[in-house]
Order: C-alpha cells, then structure tokens, then sequence
C-alpha cells in the first residue's frame, strides 16, 4: 500500500490498513534500537523540531531519540503555553519556527485541536504529540504495538482503559485505534471521570473496575493527573485507590495472561500497586522501548517526498 | 505502451549460475571459514539462500546466512515517497568476518552502497564481497562485483525482471523493453 | 418630504395588518396606511413582490463602544443594523467602561442620534461595573435613557442581589435581562457538554448550569413580582421553564438567537472558532425545542446577541477565542428559513423582529400604525444571496455562515422616512 501521510494529528482519520502499515514499519525500526550502532542515515539532512507547549519528559524524549536514530536533526523547544499572554500567538511561534525550514515540528500543547490548527496553517509536517484532551496518537500507536506483540494480534481482544478518562488525551486515541483493528474496548472509572456520549466512541462504559477488568485480555491504566485536576472529580486519591486501583486481587478477575500497560508516568500506589506495576502481568518497559521505535516509523512516514514517475 | 519481454536466463541457466557463482566463492576464500552471506531483500535474498544451500552441497557446511533491508540507507528517500521499510535479519556478528553480499541485478551501485553502510553499522567485517546474478551495466559509483552470474548490456530504460516461484526460488531472468 | 410605498405587501402584527397595502410617510412618520393612497408631491418607492414591515428590533446587540471600537462601534454597527433591515436595537453595557453610568448612556444615545444608521437603546448594568457587587444608579440611567438592566456576558452571582436589582428596577419600570449561567457548572467548558466535546477533547458546559440559573431567575421574578427578561435561551430545560412560569402568571419574556435555532454543536468540529459563543451551540433536541418556543409564544423575540470580535480574537486555539458571532446581518434569512420550514407562519416571524421586542424594552416601535416613526424595511423575502464574511457591514466578520446561500433580505431600510440601507 501506500500511505503517504502529510501530517499526523489523530488516530480518527486513519485506516485500518494505515494503522497496521505504521506498526509493520515500527517492527522494521525496532531492530535498530537492539544494535551496537543505533543510528541510520534514514533522515539524514532533516530537521525535526519538537515544540513542546506542555512539559513531558517521556514523550519529548522519545521523540527526540527516534530522530536522532534517524539521523535527523532534532531541536527541543520548551514554550509557554501563555505565550497569548505574553503577547505572541500560537501561529506566530510556530511560524517563526517554521521560517527556519524544520522538515517536521512535532507538537505537545494543552489546547485540544492546536496540532490541527497548525496544520493548517504551516508548509512542514505536523505530528501531535498530545493536544489538550484531545489525541495522543503516537501514544495509542506504541500502546497497540506493545499489545500485538504479546498478544500477536488485536482482533478479537477485550481492552480495558481504566481511569481518568476526563482529562486523557490517550484515551480517545486508543479507543480509536483498538476499535479500528478490531478489537473490543471498556472503559471504565468513577461517572465524575466519564465524559458523556465516550460510548458513541464504539466503547462499553463501566462505572465499576472490578466488572470492568472480568475476563480481559488487556487493561491500560490511566494516569491520575494530579496536575490536572480539579478538586471536584475525586474525593481523594486514597479513596480513589480502593475503588479504581489496579491491584493483586482485583487483577485476578481479568484473563491469567493478561497484560498490564500504563502510559506513564504511574501514581503507585493510586491507579496502580506496585505488586502489579512491577509484577509479571506488565509490559511498561515495552511501551517505552517500543515508544522510539513507532515514533521513528511516524518521522519516517511522514518525510517522504512526492513519488516519483516510474522511469 | 507495449512492453517485449525477452528470456535471458532459464531456469536452468540460473543453476547453472548460482552454482558456478558458489564456487567461485569457495575458491576465492580458501575454504568457508568466517564466510557469512548476506542478502539484500528481496530478491538477493531469496538469491543468497539459494548459494547457501549450494555451498553446503559442495563444502558440507551451512555458512551463516542474513537478510538486509536497506531502505533506511536510500539516498533518495525524500524523492521516492514512501517505500515500505523492511525487517533486516541477521542473527549473527559481523565482526572479523568475510561477508558476501548478494544482489540479483547491479545497476547503478547505489543499492550496493547502502547495502555496504548498512552491513557497516552492524558491526566491522573483515572484508565484503558482492555476488550479483546479472550486472547490468550503468554504473553511478565505483563499485565492481566479485561473483557475477552474467553480464549484460542494456539501455537506461529497459528492465531485468527475476522471476521467482512461490518458494522464492528463481525460475527464469527476462529483459524488459519499454 | 414625502415618500409613498406602494405596490407591497403590508405585515404589521400589531395592528394586524397582513396584505396588499400601500404606505404614506411624511415628515419621518407614518402618514397613512391603505390602499389606492396618493399623494402628487411624494417620492414613489415601488415594492412590488416585497414585504414592508415595520423596521426590525434586535434587542440583544454588542455594539462595543465606548472602548472597544476595534471590534465594532456605533457607526459600523448601527450600518451593519441598517443592512440587515434592523432600525432599532438595544445594546448591551459591557462596553469600556460599563455602561452604568448617566454619561455613559448620554454619549451612546447622541452618537447614535448624530452618526448612527439605527436607533440605540442603551441596556444599563445590574451592578456597578458588572462585578456583581453594587447596584448600579438605576434610577439616574433609566432617566438617561436605558432601557432595561442586565449584567449581560456574567450572570448575577448573588441571589440577593439579583433579588434586589429586581425591586429596584421595578421601582423604576424597568425590566431585568438576566444572562442565565451558574458560573460553578461552567467551569473551564468552552462548548456544550456531549459527545462532540467528549470526540473533540474539549471541556464541556452542561445544559443544567443554564437551566439551574433560569429556574432561580424565574423564582426571583416570582418572589418580587417583578418583570424578567431571560435572554439567548438556548436549552430545552430554559424553554420549558419559562413556558410553566408564563402559565403561572410570572412577568417573564424571552429571547432565542437565530443561532440556537439553526445550528448544533456539530458546527464546532474543526475547532471552528467561530462556532464558539456563551451560550454555546447545543443538541438538535434543544435546537427542537426552541423551535417549538418560537412556535407556541414561549419564546417573545428573536435577538441575534450580535457579538463582534477581531480576527485575531477568533485566529487562535478553541480554548482561549473569544464567545460570540455577528448577528445582524444575518438575523432575517435564518429567521424567515423558520417561516419555510413551517415553524411560525410569517407574521409570527415579523411579529418576533419588531412588536414584540419592542414591548419588552417598552419602546414605541415596532408597528405602522398612522403617527408612528417611519421605521420600514422592505423584505425580500425569497432572495437567494451568498453570504461572505468579509462584505459584512460590521467591522468585524465572525460568523459561521460563511458561503452559506442565505434566502431573504433587506432591500431598503428607512429610519424615519430616510434611506439607511440599499440593496
């Protein structure tokens, strides 16, 4: 096939086929990470600049490791997301940077749809590094790379994402992209973190984990975004613990194989013990490690040119 | 547009090649001792398994054999779109070893000098080699091959095609005109 | 000067006029009204296939002057009235500073009178400096001229100041326009809370934080029998709220914007900034239900809630654009498309743009009887035009209606018997 993409802004434009295009490309990449000599001449010449609006370690990192291993040059640019207060635009810092000629600009910013707003105002490539509560896509892409390696495929597996839906920008993305290769979702959390019509999403809504988690192959726990929250959603995370924290006992309900994925980074001891975070359900370093290796199939894909003629 | 379609080599003609092709390698290297052959996918890859299997009829010794995805060491990447990027599987160090490359058709090199960088960053051979089943001509880098199945001259714009069956053994080498 | 209008079909709800009739202005006031009407020395104006109905009123305008005449002032808005065949609209007081001040409502009104294309009511503060706080000097502004008192943009926060700027208004013989929010249920939401939101990843603002501030609107207006003016109702909740309220006696009227009858949040995909306002676009149920509003007498008036901002107020993330569309230009195609659709018949339509509003701000405009100013507009009911952002009169283009087909239009408007707008 060919996929081409421009931009990279969401999981909900794309195929399926698009999708499992980007994790075959991604296994490809993977095997680079495991060599002596990480790095190939892929993208040499570009200029990547990651144009992070929001702090994140993780991601930018990850980013910032899979361009390098690309052979890109890669640029990190912290800015404030009060940049409207300071006066400058969102447009305008991004046109500022792109009147350096960066080949793509990968973005993280609070405001859901800001990566869609650049896109279509910039010339280079856009990818979404998180937007708001909107789409994390990279996110969901490594988090479906992750489960089809242990599980091999992902038609006809039972997911649970359990948590902070309200202030998850993983959560639609994944839903999104599960649901587009097949397989089943729940999501599950206290009716103060469930933002109305999620089901019009193609998910069943649990209010209780326990029943949630009967008999799934996969549960991702959501973050408790200390950061983000308002005093209203939860009473306290104690409480939240006992009633939506994944631990030994309740895990049992779920399949015996059934593995555990956390998009980082984890509350132990809130939405996750750390019997389990660190028990033989879990496949969170591979997230990681497989985060670089989607990103890496994500830059490449999206710095190709225009096909040539056929000579 | 019509494009003609001539027979270079027969199935028998592809044996008869790759045969001769592993002994040349056998000859060349005094033996199999640190040989590894690397294909470069798809086609010399399916080539490479084909000279492997040679070399263990002659020599009785199975040399490590890997296949290498060069996409990633194109030089012309941002002008072809996107071409879908390849496993390289190679389950053996490279260091200190005599690697022979295979590649079905030798055009312009340029295939060949990705194959050689990539063959680089995964460790440091003692020498490469490159055995190629048709060398076409056309050269764009100074590259020479070691073992050449048959040379042939052709236009810019013609085509060899490698004819391969479904257990990816080749059958038959047809020119392309167009 | 005379003018005589003839060959067009007369609408005047009040008056219940609705048929072939000609119309004698003289000297800024209707002179006559009938059929056959001649007049030697009188300017003709032959509108032959078009309606002429008193001028529109559009009781819920930002005009944005004083202090924010980047947006829009006086001049641009009251022309922007003009070309949308409104000749009298009251204007809201969250101007630079508030109106809720004596001068405050003298320089507008003069404007207006010297430079103006419309006639502008002002509507005065609530409380002093809209901060919720104190009454403003209700009693001074209604002798300066405005017309009603509502803290337009931010709800009353207070029960017991809304209470009071109840009785006080009342004292004076004004009504109360409440802007019906529970701020708390607001909270960060930028659209309506539902499945759009919940795809879009944006924070959502739920029907009850209007509904919850109508019903205590509602019980205020009751409890202090005093008269309520509920503007840009938006929910099925508010609707019905107020049409229990009018069964019991309650002095309340309403608003809807054409807006909140014509679109759904599904405009807001794409992040469209300009389908961004408070309140925000809602679901087809509510759309529905406003409809029936309009349809049953629930709902008194259309108002457009004329909201002009910058370019780049609108150029920006979701999040952080400014609430509001312009209204004016666009408030009489949307709302003869409820006549075409069966809704309310035509009377109703024009009853909803002229007397009716007029009663509720208790100004004497609105109908064609013999005596009254000569506020027309001549309607082209039927005319198919294509509506572009840029050509609007008012100085700012925030609609989301660009490229729509648009059916119906102001073809002339006369604000007492003198031309302000000429298709």
């Amino acid at each position: 096939m060919n996929f081409n993409p421009k931009h990279i802004l969401g999981i909900k434009d794309l195929s399926a086929a698009e999708i499992h295009f980007i994790l075959d490309s991604a296994a490809s990449f993977k095997e680079i990470n495991s060599r002596q000599i990480k790095k190939v001449p892929t993208l040499r010449g570009k200029t990547i600049v990651n144009l992070f609006f929001e702090a994140s370690t993780r991601t930018r990192t990850s980013f910032e490791i899979a361009g390098k291993r690309l052979s890109a040059d890669t640029i990190n640019i912290s800015a404030s997301s009060s940049s409207v207060v300071k006066g400058e635009t969102l447009e305008d810092t991004a046109k500022n940077i792109e009147a350096m000629h960066p080949d793509i600009i990968v973005m993280r910013h609070s405001a859901s749809g800001a990566c869609d707003y650049l896109a279509q105002r910039l010339k280079c490539s856009v990818i979404n590094a998180g937007d708001g509560t909107h789409e994390h896509p990279s996110q969901a892409l490594l988090d479906v790379f992750t489960i089809r390696q242990h599980k091999e495929k992902i038609e006809g597996l039972t997911v649970t994402i359990a948590g902070d839906v309200t202030h998850s920008r993983v959560v639609r993305s994944n839903i999104y992209c599960l649901t587009k290769l097949g397989a089943k979702v729940r999501v599950a959390g206290p009716r103060t973190m469930l933002p109305p019509g999620l089901e019009k999403l193609g998910c069943e809504v649990y209010t209780d984990l326990r029943e949630a988690i009967r008999d799934v192959d996969c549960i991702m726990m959501l973050r408790i975004q200390r950061e983000r929250q308002g005093k209203t959603l939860i009473p306290s995370l104690r409480e939240y613990a006992r009633f939506y924290g994944l631990n030994p006992e309740n895990i049992k309900l779920a399949k015996p194989d059934v593995i555990v994925l956390h998009p980082g980074p984890m509350n132990r001891g809130v939405e996750i013990s750390s019997q389990v975070a660190d028990g033989p359900h879990n496949v969170i370093l591979d997230q990681v490690e497989n985060g670089v290796a989607v990103r890496m199939a994500l830059l490449y894909l999206v710095s190709g040119g225009e096909p040539l003629q056929q000579n | 547009m019509s494009t003609e379609s001539v027979e270079i080599l027969d199935l028998d003609g592809v044996n008869r090649a790759l045969t001769r092709i592993a002994h040349e390698i056998i000859e060349k290297n005094k033996g199999v001792e640190n040989l590894v052959l690397i294909g470069i996918r798809t086609g010399g890859a399916y080539l490479g398994e084909q000279i492997q299997r040679r070399i263990n009829d002659i020599e009785s010794v199975t040399v490590p054999f890997g296949s290498i995805d060069i996409t990633m060491y194109r030089d012309d990447l941002a002008s072809r779109g996107h071409l879908a990027v390849g496993q390289t599987d190679i389950r053996f160090n490279l260091d200190g070893k005599r690697v022979v490359l295979v590649d079905d058709v030798l055009f312009t090199g340029r295939t060949i000098r990705a194959a050689m960088d990539a063959v680089m960053d995964l460790g440091r051979p003692q020498s490469i080699q490159l055995a190629i089943l048709i060398d076409r001509g056309h050269r764009e880098l100074p590259i020479r091959p070691d073992y050449v199945g048959r040379n042939l001259p052709t236009s810019r714009n013609e085509q060899i095609k490698v004819d391969f069956d479904e257990q990816n053994i080749p059958r038959a080498i047809y020119l392309l005109k167009g | 000067m005379k003018i005589l209008v003839i060959n067009g079909h007369l609408i005047d709800p009040k008056n219940n006029i609705d048929g072939q009739s000609d119309l004698l202005i003289d000297q800024g006031r209707v002179a006559a009204v009938g059929t056959g009407l001649n007049a030697d020395d009188a300017e003709i104006i032959d509108a032959a296939g078009l309606l002429v109905t008193p001028g529109l009123i559009d009781i819920h305008v930002h005009l944005r002057d004083p202090g924010l005449e980047y947006k829009e002032d006086i001049i641009s808005g009251t022309r922007a009235a003009a070309a949308g065949g409104v000749t009298s609209l009251a204007c809201m007081p969250n101007t630079k500073p508030v109106i809720d001040s004596a001068p405050i409502v003298e320089y507008i009104i003069n404007k207006a009178r010297r430079h103006g294309s419309a006639n502008v009511y002002p509507v005065a503060a609530i409380s002093q400096a809209m901060k919720g706080d104190v009454l403003s000097e209700m009693g001074e502004l209604k002798a300066a001229g405005c017309v009603a008192f509502s803290d337009d943009g931010v709800p009353v926060v207070s029960g017991e100041l809304m209470r009071r700027a109840f009785e006080y208004a009342d004292t004076f013989g004004a009504p109360i326009i409440s802007h019906a929010e529970d701020l708390s249920l607001v909270g960060e939401g930028c659209m309506n809370e539902g499945e759009v939101a919940t795809e879009l990843g944006l924070k959502g603002i739920p029907w009850v934080a209007e509904d919850a501030a109508t019903a205590r609107d509602i019980m205020l207006a009751e409890f202090t029998n005093s008269r309520l003016h509920v503007a840009h109702v938006s929910t099925r909740g508010s609707v019905e709220l107020i049409r229990q309220a009018k069964a019991r006696g309650v002095k309340v009227t309403c608003e809807a914007t054409p807006h909140h009858f014509t679109l759904t949040d599904e405009a807001v995909r794409g992040y469209n900034t300009n389908a961004k306002m408070n309140p925000p676009l809602r679901r087809q149920a509510d759309v529905d239900a406003v409809r029936v509003g309009l349809a049953d007498g629930t709902i008194d008036a259309i108002a457009t809630d004329h909201a002009p901002h910058h370019y780049d107020e609108k150029n920006v993330e979701f999040a952080v654009a400014l609430n509001g569309i312009v209204g004016l230009e666009t408030l009489l195609p949307l709302t003869m498309n409820l006549v075409r659709d069966g809704i309310i018949s035509r009377q109703q339509a024009i009853a909803l743009m002229t007397c009716q509003p007029a009663a509720i701000i208790g100004i004497d405009r609105g109908s064609l009887e013999v005596g009254a100013a000569a506020d027309i507009t001549l309607i082209d009911p039927e005319l198919e035009w294509t509506l572009v952002a840029n050509e609007l009169k008012s100085k700012s283009k925030n609609t989301p209606f660009g490229g729509w087909t648009m059916r119906g239009a102001a073809i002339r408007t006369l604000l007492a018997g003198r031309t302000v707008y000429q298709r």
